[in-house]
């Protein structure tokens, strides 16, 4: 028998609630494998190691494609004038402004390395093309300068750089 | 709205069951003497037909998954060996891709009847909604389908629209390596759309459960919008609508058969015959024709985020029709004004349809804002103001006097 105490709540009210709460505390618990379960696994990650590049073959003024975790890394051996118009401009009118100097490594400045996917939605500009004879993206127009910034278009940000370091003159490392 | 109980099941085992699940009644009152206005013209026809199309997706999508490999080195070989080596592989797929387009097809005229004789205004607001659901549910797995075939096309389809999800602030990037289960669309990406695709018909088969359930209660609208009143105003189910939804959905299928057995590749892109390369995107890419307006929605845009929160808008504002037209009046024949202005509409998501296949420079881009902008202002200036402002024509005094004439 339990006793109605003068405020109306009875320690089996108190029970109902704590199981209640319980098992929603276990039902919400659940979710976490079931969510989680679609992160990228181990092997993906593993997969993911740091990669060398060996800079010597690639000429001036091209650009090549590498594979890091599954995404293209460009490496574009800039010209004296590719550089030169990637410093021309006004960095504070940019829509993402960084200046050049800031995007290649100090004493490295012809080396140029971007992860490859378009800031917009994904998809793999083509280089030298677009009015800034950087990067254009065919899905959706977005332009990209010498520097690999955003110009023009719907793309918000710059290509990003992938973490790497010269580990000498002619080869890098990404990851 | 349904009839009154009048079903008596005639043989032993009927009666037998009917005490103990009464299926026969419900099929009786629910597809037999069920109550349907009068005056329903074809375009009532497409709900049926779409109970039919998910009907023919469900089983030739179920024996297409009997040979289907989902597995990023085995997916386009698999789906070449259907076209084939399986025996009758070659209809079967050209069944599901053509029939997905049909089923599109079907789900459009269904959505600008519903408009055009105002079939989501009270009491359907919840009809109408599940709906809204239901076509998003179709566009979420008619895209994951696109997907599993893996040629070019589906890869940077899938890539560009789990991207849409990068716009999120803060955690963008994090959900967009959940959905794909890596750091780019993969293998993880491909068996995760397989498994989901498999399951997302049911649950629209689900939803169309609660669809038809919210239909019978409230019943069907029809031409004249307005209720009906009597006994005159109605006729049976069987056979009116039957025989009626019958005929259509025959014509239907003429029209799925044209396109499966005469041009079965007309509506998808000669890309997507190139084996998905996650290093080269197409010069030119573009969704299936049935997301084509939306897509120019996206591309109208000149900044990212406004853009995906556009193209969303696009589709969610949908919902809130009900509340956004304020007219008393449900059908557009009683409603001049109206009537121009849907028509515009109709001709609005055609011309972004055509501009979102189009390359996103110079002319089309401008037509494509403009078009977007009328496609916003039908939904939040137009359709409200006109419930002030628009003088609607009379009423009739009941469905049997508009098709009668008085003396009835």
């Amino acid at each position: 028998m339990t006793t109605v105490s003068s405020t109306g709540h009875t320690r089996r009210d108190f029970l109902y609630i704590a199981t209640a709460a319980v098992g929603a505390v276990g039902a919400a618990a659940s979710l976490v494998p079931l969510v989680s379960q679609m992160n990228p696994d181990a092997s993906t990650i593993a997969a993911g190691a740091p990669i060398e590049v060996d800079l010597a073959p690639i000429a001036s003024g091209q650009v090549i494609k590498v594979f890091w975790r599954s995404q293209p890394i460009f490496i574009f051996h800039r010209s004296k004038k590719e550089i030169d118009e990637a410093r021309a401009v006004d960095v504070a009118s940019l829509p993402d402004p960084e200046a050049d100097q800031k995007r290649v490594k100090d004493g490295h400045d012809q080396w140029l390395v971007l992860v490859g996917i378009c800031t917009h939605l994904g998809c793999i500009p083509l280089a030298h093309q677009g009015d800034y004879d950087g990067f254009f993206c065919p899905c959706h127009g977005s332009q990209y300068d010498t520097s690999g910034r955003i110009r023009k278009g719907p793309a918000p940000k710059n290509l990003p750089l992938p973490p790497y370091a010269f580990v000498s003159d002619t080869k890098i490392r990404i990851g | 709205m349904s009839g009154q109980s009048s079903y008596q099941p005639q043989n032993a085992f009927m009666k037998w069951m009917e005490r103990r699940l009464p299926i026969g009644e419900l099929i009786h009152s629910s597809f037999i003497v069920y109550p349907t206005p009068r005056n329903l013209n074809y375009w009532w026809t497409f709900g049926g037909i779409l109970s039919f199309m998910l009907g023919v997706q469900l089983i030739t999508g179920i024996v297409l998954a009997m040979h289907y490999t989902p597995h990023v080195d085995f997916a386009f070989k698999s789906v070449e060996t259907i076209m084939r080596d399986v025996n009758y592989g070659w209809l079967l797929r050209y069944l599901h891709g053509n029939g997905a387009s049909m089923f599109f097809l079907a789900v459009y005229i269904h959505m600008f009847r519903g408009m055009y004789y105002g079939s989501y205004k009270e009491p359907r607001e919840v009809l109408w909604i599940l709906g809204v659901i239901l076509y998003m549910l179709m566009m979420a797995t008619g895209f994951m389908g696109y997907v599993l075939v893996w040629g070019q096309m589906s890869f940077w389809a899938a890539t560009v629209i789990t991207n849409l999800f990068s716009t999120i602030p803060g955690v963008g990037e994090a959900v967009v390596a959940w959905l794909w289960g890596g750091f780019a669309v993969g293998n993880p990406t491909l068996n995760r759309f397989y498994s989901l695709h498999f399951l997302l018909p049911f649950v629209i088969a689900g939803v169309v459960v609660l669809h038809v359930w919210a239909l019978h209660v409230v019943g069907q609208n029809n031409p004249t919008g307005i209720e009906p009143k009597s006994a005159k105003d109605t006729l049976a189910f069987t056979p009116y609508a039957t025989v009626k939804d019958s005929f259509l959905m025959v014509c239907f299928c003429i029209a799925l058969a044209w396109f499966v057995f005469y041009l079965p590749n007309f509506l998808g892109h000669a890309d997507n015959y190139i084996p998905a390369n996650p290093a080269v995107t197409p010069t030119h890419i573009v969704p299936e024709w049935y997301y084509l307006p939306f897509y120019a929605i996206l591309r109208a845009i000149p900044d990212k985020l406004t853009g995906v929160i556009a193209l969303l808008a696009s589709i969610a504002i949908l919902a809130f029709l009900p509340w956004l037209d304020k007219s008393k009046v449900r059908s557009a024949r009683y409603r001049p004004l109206y009537r121009q202005f849907f028509w515009l509409f109709v001709a609005t998501c055609i011309g972004l349809g055509w501009l979102g296949a189009k390359p996103p420079e110079g002319v089309y881009v401008i037509a494509a804002r403009i078009l977007t902008g009328y496609y916003f202002a039908y939904f939040i200036v137009i359709l409200p103001l006109l419930g002030i402002f628009e003088k609607t024509k009379p009423l009739p005094n009941s469905i049997s006097e508009s098709v009668l004439g008085a003396k009835a």
